[in-house]
């Protein structure tokens, strides 16, 4: 079984195609949508989360690049400036899926970017603004 | 056991000086005893990185040909507005101030991206920053229009004159109302959803002299990266508060006014920050050497996080309608473990302040003084101390009728 999250880009031509639908009927993989942003005419934007065998999942992005989908990797696109992170822990307890932990020993905060869902909220909330979004 | 200021700078001098962080202390006295370490141990570091809105710094930018006059006109650093109720040349800018455009919280919550703190930041990184200004004109001072870039390097002084840092304890927030708040405390989470606090605790200049038996008017300080001075007591001081019986403070209590040349300070330690739907700030980095003149001033020093407590309060409803009802106590040492307990439910807990980067101070500044390159200095003054009276009085409205 593989467990993971990934972020699909559609060009402007696919936006309005069932792709997605596609993608779930005929490679019997569960999925769960973490943010969407598509409308007709557009780019489109998906972070999609994906549960299934192994050999689904593989068939499944090989169809989606097939069919034109950039796809990238979730972690790609939350980043943490360390330059700019004072590690200060604000952002422990607001982010929704507990991305951040702090280090008892050491008091850093560590961030965990397998664990991000992309919704965004540290983005604001991260008082140097040392978390980025890049799509 | 006493000794003096100078003994310590002789030793300093010399290269022999011993010193501990306030975190390393504990364990020594621990080990060694009250006695023995006091005769050992020199100076006690402490410090604090946190967000210290009553922070900003003035500048003198030099005389342009013709000449300008930008007090009583308006003035604007990487657009954001600078005071200039002052002389021909001289401005002063504030952490929090902001572009005239920002929406602010028009559409709320805002984001806040940019403000004075961000301006200071940028000048010590050695950036070069727009100066636009406009002036009403005089016979001495024709010109009505400036527009320049400026670096901190080419003006004639660039101060970091901060009025309130370095809170000797601070308020433990929570939301008991059932949606999200957006405060200077962090963003706060419905119903008890989350706590967030902001002080190095054990390592925290303050609350480790809390009876401002050393620090005074004068004293030699870290400040940004560079070395200040403790200036005044910080505004809103407040001596008389409760304390627990080690005498350090349940809720915040003395603040210090801190001063230095910002042309030796570094973007690491003053750190423009953005509170989401609040507002702009500036983080500072501040360490405070502690001498240790005598046991009762190592005793102080040895306070650990389990012995500090802060005072809870709903920044929902109680904090802004200025009603004093704490909603319980915690110790730091139960903050840090990143869970406390409110009403009966655990409720996640965050810091503000970054204890890594206090830890970071201390070191530096422990540093400093045992290469000889830190020499203490005696206050000129003490600070208003717990028997003074000296109150944080709120404001009396006193309606205006015509």
């Amino acid at each position: 079984m593989v467990d993971k999250k990934i972020v699909l880009h559609f060009p402007k031509r696919l936006v309005d195609r069932p792709i997605v639908s596609h993608l779930i009927k005929d490679h019997d993989l569960e999925f769960n949508i973490l943010k969407a942003s598509v409308t007709p005419d557009e780019e489109g934007l998906m972070v999609l989360e994906l549960k299934g065998k192994q050999e689904d999942y593989d068939k499944g992005v090989a169809y989606l690049k097939e069919a034109g989908v950039i796809i990238e990797s979730l972690s790609q696109n939350v980043i943490r400036n360390e330059e700019r992170c004072t590690h200060c822990g604000a952002c422990v307890t607001v982010c929704p899926a507990g991305a951040f932990e702090l280090d008892m020993s050491t008091r850093q905060t560590k961030f965990y970017d397998k664990k991000c869902i992309a919704c965004g909220i540290c983005i604001k909330t991260c008082p140097p603004r040392a978390m980025e979004l890049h799509f | 056991m006493t000794k003096t200021i100078e003994e310590i700078n002789q030793k300093i001098k010399k290269g022999e000086a011993v010193v501990c962080t306030a975190e390393e202390i504990i364990g020594v006295v621990k080990e060694k005893g009250l006695n023995a370490a006091a005769k050992e141990v020199d100076v006690v570091t402490t410090g604090t990185f946190g967000p210290m809105c009553s922070s900003g710094a003035y500048f003198n930018i030099g005389h342009s040909k013709p000449r300008i006059k930008l007090g009583g006109g308006r003035s604007y650093l990487n657009d954001v507005p600078a005071y200039t109720g002052l002389a021909a040349v001289d401005l002063f800018l504030g952490a929090t101030a902001m572009p005239d455009d920002d929406p602010r919280n028009k559409v709320h919550p805002g984001e806040f991206n940019y403000g004075g703190g961000h301006v200071i930041e940028e000048l010590v990184a050695g950036k070069d920053v727009r100066l636009e200004a406009t002036a009403y004109g005089t016979d001495c001072y024709p010109r009505k229009k400036l527009e320049t870039w400026i670096n901190i390097k080419d003006l004639n002084e660039a101060v970091l004159f901060n009025i309130r840092n370095a809170y000797q304890n601070y308020n433990v927030a929570v939301n008991l109302s059932n949606k999200t708040i957006f405060t200077y405390m962090g963003t706060l989470k419905p119903n008890l959803g989350n706590a967030t606090y902001c002080s190095a605790g054990q390592l925290s200049p303050l609350l480790n002299d809390p009876y401002y038996k050393t620090i005074g008017i004068g004293t030699k300080i870290f400040l940004g990266g560079g070395v200040g001075y403790v200036a005044w007591q910080g505004t809103q001081f407040n001596p008389t508060v409760p304390r627990s019986e080690n005498g350090v403070p349940k809720g915040g209590a003395g603040t210090l006014a801190v001063i230095g040349d910002l042309k030796q300070m570094t973007p690491r330690w003053l750190v423009g920050t953005s509170m989401f739907g609040y507002g702009p700030t500036l983080t500072v980095g501040i360490g405070v050497p502690i001498p240790i003149l005598s046991e009762e001033v190592l005793q102080y020093t040895t306070v650990t996080d389990d012995q500090i407590i802060g005072t809870i309060h709903d920044y929902s409803d109680a904090y802004p309608n200025r009603r004093n009802e704490p909603v319980g106590e915690v110790t730091y040492a139960q903050l840090k473990s990143g869970k406390i307990t409110v009403q009966g439910k655990k409720v996640p807990a965050a810091s503000l302040s970054s204890y890594p980067r206090a830890v970071e101070i201390a070191n530096t500044l422990k540093n400093w003084i045992q290469t000889g390159k830190f020499e203490l200095t005696q206050p000129v003054a003490f600070l208003p101390g717990a028997e003074s009276g000296v109150t944080f009085k709120p404001l009396n409205e006193r309606p205006i009728t015509p």
